[in-house]
């Protein structure tokens, strides 16, 4: 559902980036933004406008016209009210869109420009979401986004694949929503202080480890499936009494659970009561979420290791429990159609699909049962539907990391900076003894990270390495030598190799020198190898200045001006050679 | 540092792949397989030369299993039950789903057939896939902190895969299997462009270079819809995995499009479970499998029947799959002796069926009658079709892939030796890769890619990776016959890039290795630059320059200074080859070598006393050691300058 608005992006004239998405994101997502499309065209037919043009008013042109004070009331200060609205998308939007993805699968490595490798790692909120992590040679970086660390049905938040970044980004924002449902609540806050600093005073031991992921495998499960079985609960009252139960789709693995949960729930209860799923992605949704193993939690995986279909919806459509159709006026269905019945159909809102049908019919029956998800307005959601006599059950999913844990999971990952959202800033006080720190990022502000290291790993080739000459310096005890290849990139590591041009000479001369040469030195050096001259000294103006001349006159006449550079001059390649050695020998250089 | 892979199996042969591989400290045992042309010891790999002392655990990082026919996993079992090996075991999803069918159907065969002695038991199966880690393709896998593991695309059977395995700095990869031409139930083999010390591949097909599979399989359709048109029957024999599937596709495809209604059975050994795994899996398949799975899944296969045994003896034409393969025994035999002696039936028949079966008897010659067992013959009158399309790569494949991987070596196992032999020498003298052959229980030693590590500071790393244009003057006259009015040369500039990254490496005691650019260095060690610089003043004859300069009659400065830079800067173009000259107009330069025109009569560096002092113009030349060998290049040119223009 992160990606519904990707068409609006990538329909600008100009956009070319590449798209990084998960071969199952890239699937649900294309057929949730399909589903879209066709639901709005078929909104569009009832009450739209003729031909395929959208509204008049949405291209503002009597806006134009309008005083600017009066233009700013429509359309809202920097154009977010009224003035952000555009038409929506098309189906070929969306075909463009999905031709700029580039699929990949969980702990895949991908590698932008030679220099960032990309993974993404399972994040358990549904079938294919993910976290990110983009590592390069100077930066590490973990994105975190909603994640549910033991779900039903998807793969788990693998956490542990995040570790050893150095800066994790923390966007989870549905503790922000729990808030506002739990004001004045204080079990929500981060577990005390003692318990964490007892927990991290013997850091190097395992089982410290341990405890913290123990605290992030809290029974939020059951919690979960509680509430799913109230649900159901629920559902089977209404059903007795002869009222249909209507379930807008939200988030598609409640709808997997509660396919498997509430037909569980009629075979204990002895009602026959027909699931319908009314939804024009529906069939292939289903279809695909059976062919999909790989993405899934441990439990699923054991059903293909057995042998079993991955979800009962699979035999629940093949025993006739559950019918899928991909309309409302789908000949089958009207066929078929029984009542009492249990229905799920989009769209959540209940302004589009199928849902506002159903809605109509049952929205005066005392008995039927409508179930909403608690983040939405239902005084807004239901008001065309009013007076409503239907009843409503409104519940909420865990859909991200709980505050509680957010600590615990840092802990375990062990960040260099920590960047969290303003919003959480209240709601999480972190104790001093983390090792991490913290800064707040908030909406259209950039932050500046500061650097961590002032430089980069770098693999040198091993007969490169061989060929170094080293120097060793004397007063500061290293070893040096100048070093010449090929600076290559590959997969975000950078190397130094040998390159086409190999060392000719055996013999590399010092290029760079520092230090003040010894005259008495030099001269004996000098004459060692038979060179012989006199010493003429030059007065500068300034003390430091002080400069003197060398006048070689034999074997050849030469010259050497030393002062704070020297000079060599000679008239043929193999003196000034030699004196080049003298003076390297006098200097320290490399 | 070296790689060491010992080839417990498929050594110059078929049968029980296994391959141990050591590398940096890890250990790796590749494929796990069982030779069936064998009842004794030799069919399981020598394990014992793992580890003399029967601890594989610490002998071994861990066992990668590529897929899931025998000959790769056969031994797997008997390997960690038996022999005690509880480590980690790696295998794709599809292989950990489907293994365990096709090692508990050998089991039984091997018990019904042979009542030989179970090597492992059921138990033994089951225990064993508990230990296995399913991997999905392309995901990185972190065995432990240095070793990696990936999966990659191998076609050949569902969920066959190469892997790919490294540990620092040193990377391989094990083929296992694989076919590089798809058809119709699975795609062709997909590997990244992997930077790699050894691949290990497989040969079976190491000359063979083979027409599409399509063509065999109209051959196959063709000789099925024949017989059944002539009202026959036709049986094939086959395990419960792989083969089945996959011709069944093929027959659905078929029927579908012939618009035949001849019934298909799956005998009851032949349960409609493998193809539930097969539906799951689908991703696995090719393409156009793949496309339709949610209007109509492949593997739901439509004109599939469940066969009783009361059928054998009824009338009509029908097409049966049974098990087990190769006509080793059970059901398949039983029908097979229905059915045989009418000639409108068929049997089809693998391209291999073990020594000892009914089917590998039927596959030498074509025997009218069959000895059953010592006191039944079997007359055997129905035609006989081999399928001939076999899922492996042929010779050209391999090629392909050992060229589009490049690795530092090759290893072939998995093959026949004289066609080993002859592919050896292909890629060795083609490819200029060495590579070996080995045969069972020898070891093949390389050596590894190993870097050393050190940290780059920024401005080391910006200054390499600023482009360093060269420009070389291709110097052609200008051709359009101008030459009087314009005599300019046309310079064709030529640019190339040449990057090259030069700074310097420190290493300080208990401190990591670090490289800085030149101008830190200084920085770092509080320390000033002393420059040192040659310089010399050349003496050039004046009166041959004075000639060249009234012939021409292009020089655009004024000055005699300019005038005779200008000179010199033609007369260097044409003899100095990639130098770029640069003119400034008081001086010329030449990478650090540095000439202008000197006035100064008492200039220092006039070291040789020209003989002709008066006709002679001084130029004043310094450098720096870095361009020494180009300046005296230089210096020898403008000394013999006057020489050669008489
Ligand atoms: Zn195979
Ligand atoms: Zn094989
Ligand atoms: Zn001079």
């Amino acid at each position: 559902m992160g990606m519904l608005g990707l068409p609006f992006l990538t329909r600008m004239k100009g956009f070319s980036a590449k798209i990084y998405v998960t071969e199952v994101t890239a699937r649900l997502g294309q057929l949730m933004m399909e589903e879209l499309v066709s639901m709005h065209m078929e909104f569009r037919q009832f009450y739209g406008p003729e031909g395929s043009s959208f509204p008049q008013w949405m291209s503002w042109e009597e806006l134009e016209l309008l005083p600017s004070a009066l233009r700013e009331v429509v359309l809202g200060k920097d154009g977010t009210e009224l003035g952000a609205w555009v038409p929506l998308y098309s189906a070929a939007d969306v075909t463009d869109c999905t031709q700029k993805f580039q699929t990949l699968r969980y702990a895949e490595e991908t590698c932008y420009n030679g220099t960032l490798m990309i993974k993404a790692f399972s994040s358990g909120l549904e079938i294919g979401t993910c976290n990110w992590t983009i590592n390069g040679p100077k930066r590490d970086v973990a994105f975190i986004s909603n994640s549910i660390f033991l779900p039903a049905h998807a793969m788990k938040f693998d956490y542990r694949s995040l570790q050893s970044n150095d800066i994790v980004l923390y966007s989870d924002f549905s503790s922000l929503d729990a808030m506002e449902n739990v004001e004045d609540d204080d079990g929500f806050s981060i577990p005390t202080t003692d318990s964490m600093s007892t927990l991290s005073t013997d850091n190097n031991n395992n089982n410290w480890e341990e405890s913290v992921e123990s605290l992030l495998y809290t029974d939020e499960n059951l919690e979960e499936q509680e509430k799913l079985s109230y649900l159901c609960y629920c559902a089977i009252d209404s059903l007795k009494v002869g009222g249909s139960v209507l379930i807008p789709i939200n988030r598609l693995g409640t709808l997997l659970q509660l396919l498997e949960q509430i037909s569980a729930s009629l075979e204990s209860s002895t009602l026959k009561v027909p699931i319908y799923v009314i939804s024009s992605i529906a069939e292939e949704l289903l279809a695909y979420t059976n062919v999909i193993p790989e993405w899934l939690c441990k439990e699923r995986q054991e059903k293909l290791f057995s042998g079993e279909p991955l979800f009962s919806h699979v035999e629940l459509i093949k025993d006739k429990k559950l019918h899928v159709f991909p309309a409302v006026h789908s000949p089958k269905l009207l066929t078929n159609w029984q009542e009492p019945c249990i229905v799920f159909a989009p769209h959540w809102s209940l302004r589009l699909g199928p849902v506002v049908h159903f809605l109509r019919c049952w929205c005066g029956d005392p008995n039927s049962l409508l179930v909403l998800e608690s983040r939405l307005d239902a005084e807004l959601a239901l008001l065309p539907f009013k007076p409503m006599a239907m009843k409503v059950l409104q519940c909420s999913f865990l859909s991200g990391i709980k505050l509680q844990k957010v600590q615990p999971l840092l802990k375990i990952l062990q960040p260099k900076i920590v960047l969290l959202p303003e919003d959480l800033r209240q709601q999480t006080r972190f104790t001093n003894a983390n090792s991490f720190s913290v800064i707040h990022y908030s909406e259209n502000a950039s932050i500046r990270i500061p650097s961590l290291k002032d430089s980069s790993e770098l693999e040198i080739a091993t007969d490169l390495a061989l060929r170094f000459q080293w120097r060793n310096l004397k007063h500061e005890n290293m070893n040096v030598t100048r070093l010449k290849g090929e600076l290559s990139v590959y997969h975000g590591k950078q190397r130094l190799l040998s390159g086409s041009e190999q060392a000719k000479s055996s013999k590399i001369r010092p290029l760079l020198h520092w230090g003040s040469p010894d005259l008495e030195k030099l001269l004996n050096i000098l004459s060692n190898i038979g060179i012989n001259g006199s010493v003429e000294q030059c007065m500068g103006n300034v003390e430091s200045e002080k400069a003197c001349i060398v006048h070689v006159h034999e074997p050849k006449k030469a010259l050497i001006e030393v002062g704070t550079s020297t000079i060599i001059s000679a008239g043929d390649e193999n003196l000034a050679s030699k004196i080049f050695e003298a003076i390297d020998k006098v200097l320290e250089g490399i | 540092m070296a790689i060491d892979s010992l080839v417990l199996g498929a050594g110059q042969q078929v049968g029980k792949s296994c391959v141990v591989v050591s590398m940096n400290g890890k250990r790796i045992m590749f494929d796990c397989g069982m030779d069936m042309a064998y009842h004794d010891h030799r069919r399981y790999p020598d394990f014992s030369r793992i580890s003399h002392s029967g601890d594989f655990d610490s002998a071994l990082t861990c066992i990668v299993i590529t897929h899931f026919h025998l000959d790769h996993i056969g031994a797997l079992p008997y390997f960690t039950e038996v022999c005690g090996y509880s480590g980690p075991i790696y295998m794709t999803y599809p292989t950990k789903a489907l293994a365990p069918l096709m090692l508990e159907d050998y089991r039984k065969v091997m018990v019904e057939r042979r009542g030989e002695e179970e090597q492992f038991t059921s138990e033994h199966i089951v225990e064993c896939m508990k230990k296995v880690i399913a991997v999905d393709l392309k995901q990185t896998v972190h065995v432990d902190k240095d070793l990696q593991i990936r999966a990659y695309y191998a076609g050949h059977v569902l969920g066959a895969a190469m892997f790919y395995a490294k540990v620092g700095d040193t990377a391989m990869v094990y083929t296992g299997d694989y076919n590089m031409t798809p058809d119709r139930h699975l795609g062709a083999a997909q590997i990244d462009r992997l930077q790699l010390d050894l691949l290990i591949s497989e040969s079976t097909y190491a000359t063979t270079i083979r027409d599409s599979k399509y063509g065999r399989e109209r051959e196959f359709l063709k000789a099925v819809h024949k017989c059944v048109a002539g009202g026959g029957k036709v049986l094939i024999p086959t395990f419960a995995l792989g083969r089945a599937q996959e011709l069944c596709i093929l027959l659905e495809d078929y029927w579908e499009r012939m618009n035949l209604k001849i019934p298909i059975y799956f005998s009851s050994g032949l349960t409609m479970q493998a193809n539930m795994y097969y539906k799951m899996l689908i991703s696995w398949t090719s393409q156009k499998v793949k496309e339709t799975y949610s209007t109509h899944n492949a593997f739901d296969f439509k004109h599939v029947l469940n066969f009783d045994r009361s059928m054998i003896a009824a009338p009509g034409p029908c097409v049966l799959f049974a098990t087990p393969g190769w006509l080793s025994g059970g059901f398949s035999l039983e029908v097979f002796k229905q059915w045989a002696p009418s000639e409108m039936n068929l049997v089809t028949l693998p391209g291999y069926c073990a020594a000892g079966t009914i089917g590998h008897k039927l596959m030498s010659g074509k025997p009218t009658k069959i000895d059953l067992d010592k006191n039944t013959q079997l007359d055997v009158r129905c035609q006989i079709h081999q399928l001939s399309f076999s899922p492996h790569t042929d010779a050209k494949g391999i090629m392909d892939l050992v060229k589009f991987l490049s690795p530092k070596h090759v290893i072939l196992v998995h093959g026949e030796k004289p066609k080993m032999a002859t592919l050896k020498g292909r890629i060795n003298s083609e490819l200029g890769i060495p590579c070996d052959d080995p045969a069972n229980n020898e070891t093949v030693s390389i050596s590894s890619t190993h870097y050393v590590k050190a940290r780059a500071s920024d401005t080391f790393i910006q200054s390499s990776l600023n482009p360093n244009f060269k420009f070389s003057k291709r110097i052609s006259e200008d051709e359009s016959g101008s030459w009087l009015k314009d005599r300019k040369f046309m310079p064709q500039l030529q640019v190339t890039d040449k990057r090259t990254a030069e700074g310097i490496l420190i290493e300080e005691k208990n401190k990591k290795a670090k490289i800085l650019h030149q101008d830190e260095l200084l920085l770092m060690l509080g320390e000033k630059k002393h420059e040192v610089r040659f310089a010399y003043c050349c003496p050039i004859n004046v009166s041959n320059l004075e000639e060249t300069k009234s012939t021409s009659d292009n020089v655009l400065c004024t000055s005699d200074r300019c005038s005779w830079l200008q000179l010199l800067n033609n007369k260097l173009s044409g003899e100095i080859s990639g130098g770029n000259i640069q003119d400034f107009g008081e001086h010329l330069q030449v990478e650090s070598f540095d000439i202008s025109v000197c006035l100064n009569d008492k200039c220092r560096y006039r070291i040789i006393d020209s003989q002709n002092k008066s006709e002679a113009v001084f130029f004043c030349c310094t450098w720096s050691v870095a361009d020494e060998k180009l300046a005296w290049k230089i210096i020898s040119i403008m000394e013999n300058f006057d020489c050669e223009s008489h």
